[in-house]
This record gives C-alpha cells, sequence and structure tokens, in this order.
C-alpha cells in the first residue's frame, strides 16, 4: 500500500483513502499487475497541450453539485476518457462562425394562451410519494450536505 | 435622557459617525440596533436629532455604502410560465399542480403567451431595451421544493435590459424637500417559482407544497446605485407602484411578518395545523457593500429574506451598520448570504448555504429562443396569437405613476408631496376624483380634506379607502355647504365625525339636526356684536387705541356668543365697521 501512496502523488491522499477500501476489495481478483498498469495509466496520461487528469478536488466538488458518486476508479477513468473524446472538437476551425443556441434554434416557440388546463390531480400526484402528511409531500429537513471526505464509507454500486 | 451614543448614520450618500441621543436605541445586546421610526418617505436624519453632527473619534472617517437589488415580482396571470395549471393562492395543498410542475418524466414546458406580454410591459415602462431574441436556461440546485432540481431562467438572454426606474427620496426634514434619483435597472427575466416548503423542526421534515412551483416570476435586477434603506424602500415602492397600475403583478409585499420561505420556520396552530402568512407577490433580496469614498467596492453581502416593507429598510441599514462596524473594527466581510431575522431586527448569517454556490447554468434544452417582434418586423400572414407585437403593446401601456401624479400637479395645482400621498393608497386616487367630480369646492380645499382628515380617520381605525363609512359624494356635499359658507370650518370637521359614525345620514341632515348652520341672520350678528362691545368696553378701547390682537380677542367672544355659529371674517367686518363709526 506504502508504494500506491508514494506512486500516486497526484491524487489527494484522502480520496486516495475512499479508493483504497474499494482496491483493497479488489485486489484479490485484480493481479498486482493490473493495478501498475492503472497506476500508470494515470499519470502518465500528460498531453503536452491539456492535462487529462481530473483532479479529485474537482471529482468532489462534481459530486457535491450532482449528487452522483463516483465511487470507484473506474468511473474516473470513464470520465476523464469521456473529456478526452470531446476534446476532439477543438480541432474543428470555428473562426466566423455564430455560436449555435439549441438544437431548436430555428423552429417557432409555441404560445400558450393563459387558460387553466391542467391541475386538480392531487391524489394522483401524491401516488407517487414515498411519505405524505396531510397533502403534502413529506421530505427531509433542509438540505442534506453530502458527508466529509474522511467520514464517507465506501459506497456499493447498485 | 440617557448619554449622547455614537452612531452611524446616512448624510445625503454618505455613512458617518454622529453624536445621536442615547434613548432612542432599542436595548439589544452586541448587536448594533438601528431605530426605524421613521414613516415611510421621511429621510433618517429627520428622525434622529443629532447633537453634535460629524464629529468622529478616530478622524475623517466617511464610508459609502451600495445597495443593489434584486426583486422578484409573482406575475398576475391565470395559469402558470410552463403548464396550465393555475395560479391562485388559497387552495388545498398540492391541488393546483400540473405532470410538468411536479416534475413527472416525459413532461414538457409550454410557454405562457400573457406572462410573455406582461415582462414586455413591464420592460417598457421602466424604459428598457427590449430583446427581440431571448434564451431560457436552466438553473441547477437541490431542493426539495424545487422537484426537477433546476429552475428554468434567463441568464444569458434576459427579455429586457438597461432600464432605469426613478424614485422620489425626502432629502431634509420637511416633506416637501424630496429629490427624484434614478436607479439603473440591468434586466428583466422571465423565470419560474418554486413550491413552498413548511418546515416542522419537531417532526424532522418539510412538508412540500408545489401550487406555487411554475408559477411566473419577473425577476428585476436593479444595479448597486442606491446608499441607503431608504433609497432602496422608496425604489421598491415606486416599482410596486409601477407594476400595479400595469396590472402586471399584484406586487403585494408581506403584511409586516416575512414569509414563510425556503428557510424559515412557521408556528403551527392549536390543532397542529400549519399557519399560513399571508402570501406575497413581491420578494425582495438586497446586495450591500461599503468602502471608503474614492477607494474601490468592498466585499458584499447577500441578504435574503426581505419580503416585508416595513422591515425593507431597517433591514439594509442594520447591515450597512454591521458591515461598517466589522471593518472599523479590522475584520473582514465574508461574501455570505445572510437572512433577516425581523423579531431580533438583525441580519443572520445563512446555515444552508456552504461557500459559493455553483448552479450549472445551461441552455434550455426544450425551448427554442423567444422571439419578440415590432410592427416593421411583423412576419407577413402569421397568426396573431403565435407573435408578440412590442409596438402594439407600448401603445395599449396604460398611464404609469408618474405621469398619473405629474397630471394631478398640472390640474389642480396640488404640491407634489400630495400627489405622491394620493397614489400611495390603494383606491385613495379615485376616491379623491370622485369627490372633485361632485363638489364646486376648491382642489385645494378637496385635497386638504382627503389627505389631512379622511386619510386620518381611515388610518386611526386601520381601514382601507373601501371601507370608509364616508361616501365620495358624502364628503362633496359637505365640502358643497363649507363652500357656501352655510358652516364654518370647525362645524364641517363635527359633520364629518358624525357622518362617519353614523351611516345614511347625509351632511345636510346632521347639519340641520345638531344646528350647526352658520347665522346667515345679519342682524341678528350684528345685535350679538353690539352687545360682546358694550360688554367688554376695555377691550373695545384696546382696538380704537390700536391694538391690532385685541379685535381677535372680540372676535373670539362674539363667536362664543354664537356658539361658533358664526363666520369669523363676517363678525371682522361687522366689528371693524362698527368701531370705526
Amino acid at each position: 500500500m506504502s508504494s500506491l501512496l508514494s506512486a500516486s502523488s497526484a491524487l489527494r491522499e484522502d480520496a486516495l483513502r475512499r479508493l483504497k477500501r474499494e482496491m483493497r476489495a479488489r485486489a484479490v481478483k485484480l493481479g498486482l499487475r493490473s493495478w501498475m498498469g492503472w497506476r500508470r495509466g494515470l499519470t502518465s496520461k500528460a498531453d503536452p497541450q491539456r492535462s487529462g487528469r481530473v483532479t479529485a478536488e474537482v471529482i468532489e466538488h462534481l459530486e457535491r453539485l450532482a449528487l452522483v458518486d463516483f465511487g470507484s476508479q473506474e468511473a474516473v477513468a470513464r470520465l476523464e476518457k469521456a473529456i478526452a473524446f470531446a476534446d476532439r472538437l477543438r480541432a474543428v476551425d470555428t473562426d466566423g462562425v455564430e455560436p449555435m443556441e439549441s438544437v431548436l434554434e430555428d423552429r417557432c416557440l409555441y404560445l400558450r394562451s393563459d387558460n387553466v388546463v391542467e391541475g386538480n390531480c392531487a391524489e394522483v400526484l401524491l401516488q407517487n410519494a414515498h411519505r405524505v402528511v396531510e397533502e403534502y409531500f413529506v421530505a427531509p429537513p433542509g438540505n442534506i450536505s453530502l458527508p466529509k471526505q474522511d467520514e464517507q464509507e465506501p459506497f456499493s454500486h447498485n | 435622557m440617557a448619554a449622547p451614543v455614537q452612531r452611524w448614520s446616512c448624510v445625503g450618500k454618505r455613512w458617518v459617525l454622529t453624536y445621536v441621543d442615547g434613548g432612542s436605541r432599542h436595548g439589544r445586546g452586541a448587536a448594533i440596533g438601528f431605530t426605524s421610526r421613521r414613516k415611510r418617505g421621511q429621510s433618517s436624519v429627520a428622525q434622529q436629532p443629532l447633537i453634535t453632527a460629524q464629529k468622529s473619534r478616530k478622524g475623517e472617517h466617511e464610508w459609502a455604502a451600495v445597495v443593489g437589488l434584486e426583486i422578484h415580482a409573482q406575475i398576475s396571470s391565470n395559469s402558470k410560465l410552463f403548464s396550465g395549471s393555475q395560479v391562485h393562492f388559497a387552495a388545498p395543498p398540492n391541488s393546483l399542480v400540473s405532470f410538468f410542475d411536479a416534475s413527472l418524466p416525459g413532461t414538457l414546458p409550454v410557454l405562457n403567451r400573457r406572462c410573455v406580454e406582461a415582462a414586455v410591459m413591464t420592460g417598457l415602462a421602466l424604459n428598457c431595451r427590449i430583446n427581440k431574441k431571448s434564451l431560457f436556461d436552466r438553473k441547477h440546485y437541490f431542493y426539495a421544493d424545487l422537484p426537477a432540481g433546476y429552475q428554468i431562467t434567463q441568464q444569458r438572454l434576459p427579455i429586457a435590459v438597461n432600464g432605469s426606474l426613478a424614485y422620489s427620496v425626502c432629502v431634509g426634514k420637511k416633506p416637501s424637500q424630496v429629490s427624484t434619483k434614478t436607479v439603473r435597472i440591468k434586466q428583466i427575466q422571465l423565470e419560474q417559482d418554486s413550491g413552498k416548503s413548511l418546515h416542522d423542526e419537531p417532526r424532522s421534515q418539510t412538508l412540500i407544497d408545489l401550487n406555487r412551483a411554475g408559477v411566473g416570476l419577473l425577476e428585476v435586477v436593479l444595479e448597486p446605485d442606491m446608499s441607503c434603506g431608504e433609497e432602496a424602500a422608496s425604489a421598491v415602492r415606486e416599482l410596486q407602484l409601477i407594476l400595479q397600475a400595469l396590472g402586471t403583478s399584484q406586487a403585494n409585499m408581506a403584511a409586516g411578518r416575512s414569509l414563510v420561505t425556503l428557510r424559515r420556520h412557521f408556528q403551527r396552530g392549536g390543532d397542529g395545523s400549519p399557519a399560513e402568512t399571508q402570501e406575497g407577490q413581491l420578494r425582495v433580496d438586497a446586495n450591500i457593500s461599503v468602502h471608503h469614498p474614492g477607494e474601490p467596492l468592498g466585499v458584499r453581502t447577500e441578504v435574503k429574506n426581505l419580503n416585508s416593507a416595513r422591515f425593507l429598510a431597517k433591514a439594509i441599514d442594520f447591515e450597512i451598520e454591521r458591515q461598517i462596524h466589522e471593518l472599523e473594527n479590522g475584520r473582514k466581510i465574508l461574501n455570505e448570504t445572510r437572512s433577516f431575522d425581523y423579531k431580533l431586527g438583525c441580519t443572520m448569517p445563512m446555515r444552508d448555504k456552504e461557500g459559493k454556490q455553483d448552479y450549472r447554468f445551461m441552455p434550455e434544452p426544450n425551448l427554442p429562443p423567444l422571439l419578440l417582434h415590432d410592427t416593421a418586423s411583423l412576419p407577413p400572414g402569421a397568426d396573431p396569437q403565435q407573435v408578440i407585437n412590442i409596438d402594439w403593446i407600448r401603445e395599449r401601456l396604460p398611464e404609469l405613476p408618474s405621469e398619473t401624479r405629474e397630471k394631478l400637479i398640472q390640474q389642480y395645482g396640488m404640491l407634489p408631496e400630495h400627489s405622491f400621498a394620493l397614489l400611495n393608497e390603494v383606491g385613495l386616487l379615485e376616491f379623491f376624483q370622485n369627490v372633485i367630480k361632485e363638489t364646486r369646492a376648491e382642489p385645494k380645499k378637496v385635497t386638504s380634506w382627503v389627505l389631512n382628515i379622511f386619510l386620518g380617520f381611515l388610518k386611526q381605525q386601520n381601514l382601507t379607502v373601501n371601507e370608509s363609512p364616508v361616501t365620495p359624494s358624502a364628503l362633496a356635499e359637505l365640502l358643497n355647504l363649507l363652500d357656501r359658507k352655510a358652516i364654518s370650518s370647525s362645524a364641517a370637521k363635527q359633520v364629518f365625525e358624525e357622518l362617519w359614525q353614523s351611516k345614511g345620514k347625509t351632511p345636510s341632515q346632521i347639519v340641520s339636526e345638531k344646528k350647526l348652520e352658520l347665522m346667515q341672520d345679519q342682524e341678528a350678528l350684528e345685535r350679538v356684536c353690539h352687545t360682546v362691545m358694550e360688554g367688554h368696553p376695555q377691550v373695545v378701547m384696546d382696538v380704537k387705541r390700536g391694538n391690532p390682537r385685541a379685535i381677535n380677542k372680540l372676535i373670539g367672544l362674539v363667536r362664543k356668543a354664537t356658539l361658533s355659529r358664526a363666520d369669523p371674517t363676517v363678525i371682522k367686518k361687522i366689528l371693524e365697521r362698527k368701531l370705526s363709526s
């Protein structure tokens, strides 16, 4: 484990601790060679123009914003591959071309007249709710903040 | 009287340390309190007696504050911005919610034409440039009352930009000393409202009602051109009047108490049901910072939850003072979001907001750009239902408050502050105009009676104009009697009071019942004068000797003798004639 720590100096230690637990479980299945390959893959992503690395801070920030759990190094790697794929757009020369706003930009925006035609279906809507109190939806109080890095339990993927 | 205290006060556009009568401060512990006993339209300087002006302990300390506002006004429409469910305040929870409002998968937004027209009208009334093309975006954040996880708004290209709003503030102690200020309007955009959350602390849960989710809002962003709570409150007031005149929003702020918003607690009623406060269609957030004049702007804080007209100025002034106090003591201002606790009278940081929010704006993929036309660019043969013509709307704009006031001043020779007062109360202008129609009395007389006596009675009993027991016709008749000199001024006031108490009686009836008519009999009056003069030879001597004030004493005596039923000017004429003979 210590070799892993020293080798992946780019990753933050606390982020690594999270991945460590995951990897410990997979160590039995994966051979050491695969680990080394992964490490090398991550550290040698250096594209001279733009590093393909997604830092742990960014991952944490994205997880917090989108309430998505990246949990495994595979997901992070997949994300980096996706970004690299999309980066190929930069090869296109867009000088003097107006950016598109949306694929619908040539369509007409339909204007609806101001009449009441919907609603009155509280019963149907509340059927979806896990908990209901007097025709109100019930939610936990305030905003649930994600647990901090060190407090986090390893997530199991569903 | 308590010892004088040092306080930051707004003098002109600057905040200076002044000595103030300490007795005017509420005891509030460590927080710097700012008593807001001022009525609307009066400057803070007028209320606080300055004992020693602008004498500061630490040398030349002058601060300038900048206040910017973000005002959300609920659009007055039948249905919501992107769905066909009804917009209505009091309704059973979740009964005015469509599948789109509840964010069920597969639903799509469909723009409401009325909301676009409302936005264009408001933009035109506020001198904005209407963007012929505007775009919709998604603003992402997670909260239980935002079922989609994002709000559809207009961040990249709003519907109207670069306008201005003119408002008046008092610059001196007299109500007539008003000056007109302008605040620039950065933009006006259409956006969705969120649902309502009712926090139930004891049971550790939040109850969500989506009736309000998806209702159309106009967000009006005012640039930081204002320098204190007074100016901000006046600007908001003027915007309210404009929105109400246009009919685009009812623009009512919560009456005194704060709204139940995202992060407020509420009191449960006795039977455990949540108690609702009055719905406000106008919500205000303020961005406040302070700096030394000539130096760059300071760090700003955002104060949310300013939903009451009464506490708007108070909250902003408190925050300005708090920032000055922090900086004076060498501390820094954090760029944070605070809320105003109206009970404690101070701003507190909001616990839920951790650091700067990243809203991940992205274009709304389900809505094409919104295209507006003017008469020149109208596509031929287009369906009128599907096309909005800015020029057509501009021609049909109703009269704005500033125009109405100007007309009053021109037509009736009214003072500006009176025109303000007439427009400030719902229904008062109409009442005034109805009285004018039916009376022969001078407009100035009518103005004075409506603003002083009529309004005074209304305020005393906390009634609206619609609830007044005195009708415009009744007041008109009373003023006619006064104008004809059938009754004296004091008698008229008596009659008015009587009118207020007893409904159904006309002024003439009351006058005859209470025998309040002025004496018309010239001879009888002369006899009374004669009697009085005979009874008070000393006073007569004083007058003949040339004492100007003595005649008033005689007049007073005659009036008393006639039980206030004689016109003082007539008495004076008779007495003067008698005395000179």
